[in-house]
């Protein structure tokens, strides 16, 4: 999970780089056109497939592909949304729907406050253990999380916590806050000291300082990170199968993972209950992809 | 459904506005304290909530998992070494590792592959179209394994011999006038655990060509206009001129996929889970633990599953080191 981690930055160098503007890139080759075109081809296809399905009659989606709208023309004129009325009321898409984001809200903004006060103390104060304590921090960094299912699920069982929100909610806080305060915390060590020491000569609390100064001036690392966990979130299938399962809180991974168990209903059922699970998430990632790349390449690539 | 919103909704706002309290009384709590304490005890209570919930879903788990791997299904009585020796022993299990293996080994070079030939040639594009490119190999990353599931579907639906098939490389295969193959079902040559990789690769490929994508265009243009001079071609300039350049991104990416490849669950768990011999040690411990209920045999496979990623964990607090060292 280490993304934004190793500065690629050579500092003289750069600044040469800086002053002219660089021209990496080689003639715009025949060759690269086309295969590019092919590639993204290639890429786009199966969606566009699951798209289409998803507005066919259940007697064409069982049994012509997905591609006979182009040659027949009758098949066209019988394109319906029926498939959605039929999918969101028969697996009750839309409370899982619902469901996805009191699981996803909370999940995401919960960890980057609690990370983000733990990196402020990482940066920005000294303590006894401060440095062992964030070397153990990023050697947590690659622990897979199935270490966590048997005995929080005995501790859920314990405290009656097993599929409700908030387990999913703590789960979730618990995963992502290595990752959390790993980033945060090496975006705001390259913050200027200096602002930080003239609001503390302005009689500034930590807590104020916190809030005033160093919050606002990471937005794009809380951005980048938040971004990252609310995708994880809402595309998360273990976490929410194993802690909150079927049942009336199931976020729409777990939904949808049903409908695909239960094919004989017919295919079109399965593309549209696709198609609503993704639209949050393609829509959220593609109105801010430039903040994420920005955070994902912050690190490797700064400058 | 009105209900349910309401109730979805005001779950959010207690859950942030829960956390925001917290952080606010423990301020106001440390503020009570005379000046020497307070300072001392504040950096402790900042880093606190964070702690706990690491000590809670990381550290006691994996105490408890090692635990539990020397114990019997439910946990009730030591087996000793039982769990890890019969689950070494059978087949099952040394097949899963194999897979396991095979897709450590092809995906993350796969993916840099695959990324850094996307970056380059992106890199030769319009603005336009390069941003329009990219977008188009990078939105996968937005879409779960279960939707991923739904859209490979009809990649590779098999239906019977003589029916029209709905799956399109069964279309292509029939329309050569071959018979249709049942693809997630052929194991000779691990060929369905291949199609799953291809899978993996359409959902991530984006990722390491977006990060190899920066680190290209931050090349100095002095260093490749000087290998231009010198005559050399534009290939000699990728492989001599451009990847040393870029090498600690390439590790980069590397390492993240390899580590996101050995944790490897949803999409053998949504596609076959791991039937047709495409098992994986995520999909195989999730099934001792939620279809065979053996927690000592589940724990046994995470155990072995953290002391491969032990070397990862050292190269990581390593380089981290390294680069504070350098700050």
């Amino acid at each position: 999970m280490s993304v934004a981690t190793r500065s690629e930055t050579r500092p003289a160098l750069h600044r040469k780089a800086a002053r002219r503007p660089a021209r990496t890139r080689g003639e715009a080759t025949v060759i690269a056109k086309i295969t590019m075109a092919f590639v993204c081809t290639l890429w786009l296809l199966p969606t566009v497939g699951l798209l289409v399905t998803s507005f066919r009659t259940k007697d064409d989606a069982n049994t012509s592909g997905w591609w006979t709208v182009l040659t027949d023309p009758a098949s066209l004129a019988r394109l319906t949304t029926d498939a959605y009325g039929e999918v969101i009321a028969q697996a009750n898409l839309d409370e899982a729907f619902v469901n996805s984001f009191a699981i996803a809200l909370p999940a995401t903004f919960i960890p980057l406050l609690i990370a983000a006060f733990a990196a402020y103390a990482f940066a920005f104060m000294s303590f006894p253990g401060r440095n062992a304590l964030f070397i153990l921090i990023v050697s947590l960094l690659v622990v897979p999380n199935y270490v966590a299912l048997v005995p929080v699920l005995q501790l859920y069982g314990d405290l009656r916590l097993t599929g409700t929100f908030p387990a999913a909610w703590l789960a979730h806080i618990g995963f992502g806050m290595s990752l959390a305060i790993y980033i945060l915390r090496n975006y705001m060590a390259t913050l200027p000291r200096s602002v930080l020491e003239s609001a503390r000569i302005d009689g500034a609390s930590h807590f104020t300082t916190f809030w005033r100064v160093i919050m606002p001036m990471s937005v794009p690392a809380l951005a980048s990170f938040a971004i990252f966990q609310f995708l994880w979130v809402w595309n998360d299938l273990l976490v929410a199968l194993v802690f909150v399962g079927p049942g009336e809180n199931q976020p729409i991974t777990v939904a949808v993972k049903a409908l695909i168990g239960q094919q004989g209903q017919g295919w079109q059922l399965v593309t549209a209950g696709g198609l609503v699970s993704m639209v949050v998430p393609v829509l959220f990632f593609l109105s801010l992809q430039r903040f994420f790349v920005r955070g994902l390449t912050a690190g490797s690539v700064k400058g | 459904m009105l209900v349910k919103t309401i109730n979805a909704i005001l779950a959010v706002v207690a859950g942030v506005g829960g956390a925001l309290l917290l952080f606010w009384v423990l301020n106001r709590l440390a503020e009570l304290l005379p000046g020497r304490w307070e300072a001392w005890l504040k950096p402790y209570l900042y880093i606190g909530p964070a702690f706990l919930a690491i000590c809670l879903y990381l550290i006691y788990p994996a105490i408890q998992t090692v635990n539990y791997s020397f114990a019997n299904a439910d946990s009730t009585a030591y087996v000793g070494v039982e769990n890890y020796t019969s689950l070494l022993g059978s087949p099952g299990f040394r097949s899963t590792l194999v897979n396991t293996l095979l897709w450590i080994v092809i995906v993350p070079a796969a993916t840099i592959g695959l990324g850094l030939g996307i970056a380059v040639l992106a890199d030769r594009l319009k603005p336009r179209a390069e941003k329009l490119a990219k977008t188009a190999v990078f939105m996968p990353m937005a879409i779960s394994a279960v939707g991923a599931g739904t859209i490979w579907r009809f990649v590779y639906a098999a239906n019977p011999p003589g029916e029209p098939q709905i799956g399109l490389q069964n279309a292509i295969v029939t329309g050569l006038g071959m018979e249709p193959v049942n693809w997630l079902q052929i194991s000779q040559f691990k060929f369905n655990s291949l199609e799953l990789m291809v899978m993996l690769l359409w959902a991530q490929v984006g990722f390491a060509m977006v990060l190899l994508s920066a680190a290209i265009k931050s090349v100095p243009a002095e260093t490749l206009e000087a290998a231009r001079i010198d005559g050399a071609g534009e290939f000699h300039i990728f492989r001599k001129v451009i990847v040393p350049q870029i090498r600690g991104t390439i590790i980069t990416v590397f390492v993240t996929v390899t580590i996101g490849v050995m944790k490897l669950f949803d999409i053998v768990y949504v596609m076959t889970n791991g039937d047709f011999d495409t098992n994986v040690i995520g999909v195989q411990f999730f099934n001792e633990l939620f279809t065979n209920f053996h927690n000592g045999r589940a724990a046994a496979i995470v155990v072995m599953l953290m002391i491969a990623i032990v070397p990862i964990m050292i190269y990581q607090v390593r380089q981290f080191r390294a680069e504070e060292a350098g700050r």
